[in-house]
């Protein structure tokens, strides 16, 4: 009870006075540091609890906030390099820029916010947490993510995507809307497809949702279209509105078009595939 | 597809002994293949079903039952086998793919049949083991680059530089990676409980580990696989190794699939799935395509765990496995665990199974020559399993150029397992490889563990022995030892692989 109590004096008094670190990601020769020790002093800010790590000049330093659990708050000017919040459990990052490949690796909690871009892998087999991206994708993102009791991961793109979108996918939500990402208000469909062929090949759980309709030849192996239904409305309400409010994009633009939304055809995608019981 | 069934002749042949039988039906309980049942005044036995798993006859009270070689004999035919016979039955019936248990059964010729040690005799005297300290410690890790020794005011200084995280075995075997999933929870707390015991390392396999068992983090060597099962930060944090596994014995360059009927309510929260949806592994990771990005993962994982125990990788043993290893060991890894062709599986493709790989002695001795001749071996220990029957494939693989060897199937049958090879039906009668409840209970824990630490100590005390005869007073001496085995098999190129010298060549001419 104590504890808890502690724990919510903590958060209050972290939101009205937070406690703010800077950071720098270049040494003090003008070098972009090795990550290992940029990282180093990422844990020891956040071990000493503080509320805000801003990092400043990050030039594509690994393995950022690698592990990192509690509540802290990163925020990354510059463009962090692969594998940002691999294994992550709880805090929150926010990148003033792009993000490189394989962002949200692995992640278990926490959320991940984007204002430029974020390519290849991003949220590879994360069980749970939220990636927010403001512009484009590139290949095979939000392959294998899962999902498990509380922990639903969410991966929401503003852009266009490219092939494989949610490949292997055993769980959570995935949602690119294919809005000018590179626009500053996001506010035009360029005509631009939102994802690649092989979409969802294999998947076995888990939903996607697509702004705008996708060629039936788009589909992989065991994934099916679907039309949405007021259940699905009511799931990616919420989503997108968070969506909105990170990158100041109207509800009512992303409601303009309407959805798709693919669906493993079975969970048992492998259920009649062996045999071998005489020998 | 339907089934279209095509009776064939029993493999084996259940026999009941009407005189000794008193009909206690202990048999039909038992038996979990659908053998044994009750039928009017008599136990009747359906052959056809029957793997020989020995369960009912273990079990019956009264000795009655046998378990014979099948009575109807296929015509012999040396190309077509009985078994490929049976293979044809079977995919003619389900048009399936033909799936696996345990490790390969083909004859491949066992290489560590074809080894011999050797013994000391005059002029390099034995040393007597239980009189003098043989060590069989065992450090896997990275070891220091160099080490130096200065001489200071009569003291002497000796400094090796970088340390690095390493793990402490009291001996040089451990258990390899045997998921909850394909073995019960009884079977992999009796597991943990015996390393504990022995002060041994446990892979947890494909699939997290369950809560339970963090009381034995201690003891757990966390394997990150394709399908990322079970990854929570502590998973990460508070073991004593960490293994990316990119292949298997057993199924070289497969992944994994787990039924959705054997994700149950323990397995579902080990690998943190929804219950009865299959559990796919993918078969190569999704984030590795190069030795570039295996070094990525590398790093991700010592950033995560912040450097505080050594990353391995393993590799199921293939072709290319010394400049694979090269380059794992380049990429950052800090051991190496090569999986031979006779490894083992909860559930595999018989097709990779039986066909796929190369055997184990075959690989260490490649792979730790290849390091020894780039001079990186001190940069991993090598960890070699897929069939380590029992000590003297033990002390042969550690002499081949192995740090430590890895039991999977040897482990199960010190636990009771037959080896029938029907893993993949996940009705074990044993209790060992089945999730079904009724079955687990079957397996005592507090036997299980104490009879797997009984193998673990007698192999110890066999290692000492063997080593005492060698007169070597460290296991770490013993480890690419070549000189002290002869090869004894047909093949000369076997022995040139090894890097081993024919049986009556001396040490030197």
């Amino acid at each position: 009870m104590v504890e808890l109590k502690e724990k919510a004096e903590a958060e209050v008094r972290a939101e009205a006075e937070p406690n703010v670190i800077e950071i720098s990601a270049l040494d003090e020769r003008g070098e972009p540091k090795p990550y290992k020790l940029l990282n180093d002093e990422v844990h020891r800010a956040a071990a000493a609890g503080c509320d805000v790590i801003r990092l400043r000049d990050v030039h594509g330093q690994r393995f950022l906030a690698a592990g990192l659990e509690g509540r802290v708050r990163l925020e990354v000017y510059g463009t962090p390099g692969n594998d940002l919040g691999v294994f992550m459990d709880g805090p929150t990052i926010e990148v003033f820029g792009s993000a490189q490949d394989q962002a949200g690796n692995t992640m278990n909690n926490g959320k991940i916010v984007v204002h430029g871009n974020a390519w290849d892998v991003t949220g590879f087999a994360a069980r749970g947490g939220k990636i927010f991206v403001r512009g484009d994708g590139g290949y095979r993102i939000g392959i294998h993510m899962k999902e498990f009791r509380r922990h639903r991961p969410v991966v929401v793109y503003g852009g266009c995507v490219r092939e494989f979108f949610g490949e292997y996918m055993a769980g959570g939500l995935l949602v690119a809307l294919g809005l000018d990402g590179r626009g500053k208000a996001a506010s035009r469909d360029p005509g631009r497809e939102v994802v690649g062929s092989g979409l969802a090949t294999g998947i076995h759980g888990g939903v996607i949702y697509l702004r705008g309709d996708v060629p039936d030849h788009y589909l992989g192996v065991g994934a099916v279209k679907r039309e949405l239904d007021e259940r699905d409305r009511k799931t990616l309400e919420p989503v997108l509105r968070e969506f909105g409010e990170h990158f100041d994009v109207p509800l009512e633009l992303i409601w303009e078009k309407p959805f798709t939304k693919v669906v493993p055809a079975s969970s048992r995608p492998y259920g009649a595939y062996y045999c071998g019981k005489l020998i | 597809m339907a089934d279209i069934y095509h009776e064939i002749p029993p493999r084996f042949q259940v026999e009941i002994d009407r005189e000794k039988c008193r009909l206690c039906e202990r048999c039909t309980v038992n038996c979990t293949y659908d053998v044994h049942s009750f039928q009017g005044e008599r136990i009747v036995a359906r052959s056809e079903n029957c793997v020989a798993c020995q369960r009912c006859a273990t079990m019956c009270p009264q000795g009655a039952i046998s378990i014979l070689p099948g009575k109807i004999t296929f015509a012999p035919h040396y190309t077509y086998s009985d078994r490929i016979r049976r293979i044809i039955y079977e995919q003619a019936s389900t048009g399936g793919v033909m799936l696996a248990g345990s490790g390969t059964d083909l004859p491949y010729r066992v290489i560590f049949d074809d080894l011999l040690l050797d013994a000391a005799q005059v002029t390099n005297p034995s040393i007597d083991p239980l009189r003098e300290t043989v060590e069989t410690v065992t450090y896997l890790g990275r070891k220091p680059d160099r080490m130096s020794v200065a001489e200071d005011d009569g003291k002497l200084i000796v400094s090796r530089g970088a340390d690095y995280p390493n793990v402490e075995l009291s001996t040089p075997i451990v258990v390899g990676h045997m998921s909850l999933g394909s073995i019960s929870y009884n079977a992999c707390l009796a597991i943990l409980r015996a390393a504990k015991e022995v002060g041994t390392m446990v892979g947890t396999g494909e699939g997290g580990l369950h809560p339970d068992f963090y009381e034995y983090a201690d003891v757990i060597n966390s394997e990150v696989a394709s399908g990322r099962f079970g990854i929570e930060p502590r998973y990460l944090k508070e073991i004593a190794a960490i293994e990316i596994k990119i292949g298997q014995g057993a199924k070289p360059g497969h992944g994994g699939h787990l039924p959705g009927e054997k994700v149950d309510a323990v397995i579902s929260e080990t690998r943190m799935i929804p219950k009865g949806t299959d559990a796919l592994s993918p078969y190569p990771h999704h984030d590795i395509y190069s030795i570039e990005d295996l070094a990525q993962l590398i790093g991700a994982l010592k950033e995560a765990s912040r450097y505080r125990v050594p990353v391995g990788v393993k590799i199921a043993a293939v072709h290319n496995s010394a400049p694979i290893a090269s380059g794992i060991a380049r990429a950052g890894a800090d051991f190496i665990t090569l999986d031979g062709l006779r490894g083992g599986t909860g559930a595999a493709p018989r097709i990779i199974r039986d066909h796929a790989g190369i055997p184990v002695e075959l690989a260490v001795a490649a792979v730790d020559r290849r390091l020894r001749e780039e001079g990186i071996r001190h940069l991993v220990s090598i960890v070699a399993g897929g069939s380590i029957r029992y000590a003297a494939d033990l002390v042969k693989v550690l002499a081949l150029g192995a740090d430590a060897a890895m039991v999977g199937q040897s482990a199960l049958i010190a636990m009771g397992c037959r080896a029938c090879q029907m893993c993949h039906l996940g009705n074990c009668s044993w209790g060992i490889a089945t999730q079904r409840s009724d079955l687990t209970r079957r397996l005592d824990v507090d036997i299980a563990a104490q009879r797997l630490a009984n193998v673990f100590h007698a192999w110890t005390e066999e290692l000492r022995e063997i080593l005492g005869a060698l007169g070597i007073d460290s296991v770490e001496s013993l480890v690419g030892n070549r000189d002290r085995l002869r090869y004894v098999g047909p093949n000369p190129k076997v022995a040139e692989v090894l890097g081993v010298k024919h049986a009556g060549e001396p040490w030197s001419d």
